[in-house]
């Protein structure tokens, strides 16, 4: 009994070895540093995105010339002012040829014609140097939509008060009868987080899973592989390096996280209450629904990086990795499409159907649960079929890959699978 | 003792070891000869247990090799490898610590062995920096550092300059006096004579002959002669018991039947002219294995 732990000690021993050489290494590899920096970077832009407008946007606002040739000039002032807009009007008492001189020698950035109609109504023409800018003749042209509506309606009797009413927007709920449907608050938050989600889940699946590709082909180019699988089992060699990957996916995703964090917790008012990054308020998400998120995250990566492991295996040049994975890569797009698909239509036959599919589970099933409110056995029997499937395809992975690594072939495929599965065959 | 018993490895229709009966002393270096295809790599692989034998057993010390033991096993593959962008120092623990080491331990045996092959300044530096050679010293030494019980070296010296493979050669003669069982494939001859007292040449999976080094030559039957003479000698071809005569520049040697042929040349050569040597040789193992494979190889 003793001996026999001492066996398994050893045995473990092994694993941990590979698992943290596969870590480490690439910890300390400039790639992970360049990625990490990089994202840290964006997401320190982005929480400080109004901060960081507001430094840069500090230029005065539009200085626009009127030259009305009716009576609109006041009234417009009084709309521009009231829609709180950047632009500063001036009534401009010269010629078009004045106005047009003043707008090339920048004292005005451009200019309006005000023109009354033959229906008594204001009508504009907008000049300026270029006409790009977008926000400036937009705000001109809503407060002439306003000015105009008001004079039609005032012509036709209608009050300020009445015109005010006509305008209001119906008022219009959507209330979920089913016992335990989400509500239209937490659907909207819950559709931000699982989009947000299926993003991360999508391409931790892609970076981190080619990385286990690319790993095992690496070895096996070099022919550092035979060494090593002469001193520990490829099985163990396979799960540590799948497993090593997922170790530095989770802290770089820590990482990641907690930075996010803490730029967040640096603004002075909480950006997610008011500001620009309102949509990630999660407070309505739910406890099992950020588990869910992390178990589906976890199986779907084990499930895709172990077939890739195995594809890498049967790679005989590093060159060929990008090549023999599309396929696996194209399931995952899949996957991801059915789901962007489905987050406007969760309850559509074929995404509840793919949500049973393990190569499209992680990410479908992980949809409907955050969107619909489905009854805990259905994604038991979904989790139970992707982890059967993640069993399976690790039984056959390490057949593959004990036969894979040994070949040498002038091209790879995946009908090669066949040939390291022979290989490896046990006889005995 | 290292016992192969009648295994097989089928592949498919193929079969790249038939019917090997092997037995190896140990502290003793065994060379595996044959050429390309012969099954070599193929059997060193059963051994270490990368691939199952279709039929037969093979036992170290009456037990079977599995993972348990690697940390009692070197190996050197013949397709040669490391990883090109690690250093020299993190390659040798990572691998040293797979064979069970602790890092301190590995950390020593490198520096001795990087001073012994005078490459000290290797420590720290890339594979992908050092020539090929030097990376066959790096990868020698992985297979050796945990200090393995059994040590199996694929064509140990292919793509080495003589230097390095007389460094290489002292370091495995070193290993096997330290009490290192050596199994070692080559095809290049003279390797094997030098080093290994027993062998076994390959030929299409099957052992064509195998045993001790000198006896086998002994059994052979067959001599050589090497004569110098100042005349032609090729009246030889002629006499009764020569198999073949090969004239060179210096020398000449003729392959006789048995040892009582040279005396009858003897007589011949003396009654022709001026003999400047006249030398009674063993066969060497190039022509035992060019007759016993049929084929000519190297």
């Amino acid at each position: 009994m003793i001996f026999s732990l001492k066996k398994w000690v050893q045995h473990m021993n092994k694993f941990f070895i590979v698992l943290s050489q596969t870590y480490l290494n690439r910890l300390k590899s400039k790639a992970f540093i360049i990625t990490t920096v990089i994202t840290l970077l964006m997401i320190f832009l982005i929480t400080n995105i109004s901060t960081i407008i507001n430094t840069f946007d500090s230029s005065e606002a539009d200085r626009v010339g009127v030259i009305d040739t009716g009576s609109f000039y006041s009234p417009l002032e009084k709309q521009i002012n009231m829609m709180d807009a950047e632009i500063v009007l001036e009534k401009f008492d010269g010629t078009e040829e004045e106005a047009e001189k003043a707008v090339e020698q920048g004292e005005l950035d451009s200019y309006l014609v005000l023109e009354e109609n033959e229906a008594q109504e204001p009508s504009g023409v907008y000049k300026a140097k270029t006409v790009a800018e977008q926000v400036t003749p937009q705000v001109l042209e809503t407060a002439l939509q306003q000015m105009k509506s008001t004079f039609a309606a005032e012509k036709a009797g209608v009050t300020q008060e009445q015109l005010n009413q006509i305008d209001q927007p119906v008022q219009f709920e959507k209330v979920a009868l089913e016992k335990g449907a989400k509500t239209e608050d937490e659907l909207n938050q819950a559709r931000v987080f699982v989009y947000v989600l299926l993003f991360v889940i999508y391409f931790s699946v892609i970076f981190y899973g080619n990385m286990v590709a690319v790993e095992v082909a690496t070895e096996k180019s070099s022919r550092v592989m035979e060494i090593l699988i002469s001193s520990v089992s490829p099985v163990k060699q396979m799960f540590g390096k799948i497993l090593g990957i997922a170790l530095l996916g989770l802290t770089q995703y820590a990482i990641i996280i907690a930075s996010g964090y803490l730029f967040m917790e640096m603004q002075e008012e909480s950006i997610t209450e008011t500001g620009f990054l309102s949509f990630l308020d999660f407070s309505n998400i739910s406890a099992s629904l950020i588990v869910y998120a992390v178990v589906f995250f976890m199986l779907g990566y084990l499930l895709y990086a172990t077939i890739l492991a195995m594809v890498g295996s049967l790679v005989s040049r590093a060159e060929e990795v990008q090549q023999m994975i599309m396929p696996v890569q194209l399931l995952i797009i899949v996957a991801f499409f059915i789901a962007m698909f489905g987050l406007s239509t969760p309850s559509a036959t074929f995404v509840t159907i793919s949500s049973y599919i393990p190569f499209f589970s992680p990410v479908v099933m992980f949809l409907r649960v955050g969107m619909l409110s489905i009854p805990f056995w259905e994604v038991a029997i979904s989790l139970a079929l992707l982890v059967g499937a993640i069993v399976l395809f690790g039984i056959m992975g390490a057949k593959v890959y004990r036969g894979g690594v040994l070949m040498y072939g002038k091209s790879s495929s995946l009908k090669d699978i066949g040939k390291a599965l022979k290989l490896s065959k046990r006889e005995q | 003792m290292l016992e192969f018993q009648n295994v097989s490895k089928q592949f498919g229709a193929f079969t790249a070891v038939e019917g090997l009966n092997l037995s190896i002393p140990e502290n003793e270096i065994f060379g595996l000869l044959g050429g390309n295809g012969a099954g070599k790599t193929t059997t060193f692989r059963m051994l270490l247990r990368l691939i199952d034998q279709t039929k037969g057993t093979i036992s170290w010390k009456e037990e079977k090799i599995s993972y348990d033991s690697s940390h009692l096993i070197g190996y050197l593959p013949e397709e040669r490898g490391l990883y090109p962008k690690m250093k020299v120092k993190e390659q040798l623990i990572y691998l040293g610590k797979l064979r069970g080491m602790k890092k301190s331990e590995v950390e020593k045996e490198i520096t001795i062995w990087l001073d012994r092959f005078k490459v000290p300044e290797y420590l720290d530096k890339k594979v992908e920096e050092l020539s090929k050679g030097n990376q066959q010293k790096i990868q020698f030494i992985a297979s050796v550092i945990h200090k393995p019980e059994l040590l199996i070296l694929d064509e140990p010296f292919s793509g080495l300059d003589p230097v390095n493979v007389e460094v290489l050669k002292e370091a495995v003669l070193d290993l096997k006096k330290a009490g290192t069982t050596i199994l070692f494939s080559s095809h290049r001859m003279e390797h094997v004579e030098e080093l290994c007292e027993h062998l076994c040449i390959l030929h299409k999976g099957k052992a064509v002959v195998s045993g001790n080094l000198k006896e086998i030559k002994r059994s052979y039957g067959k001599k050589n002669i090497r004569i110098d003479a100042d005349f032609d000698l090729s009246f030889l071809k002629n006499v009764e018991g020569v198999l073949r005569l090969k004239q060179g520049m210096n020398h000449s040697v003729v392959q006789i039947e048995n040892e009582q042929v040279s005396q009858k040349i003897l007589h011949e050569l003396a009654s022709k002219g001026f003999v400047r040597k006249f030398e009674l040789e063993e066969p060497s193992l190039n022509d035992i294995f060019i007759e016993k494979v049929g084929a000519a190889y190297e």
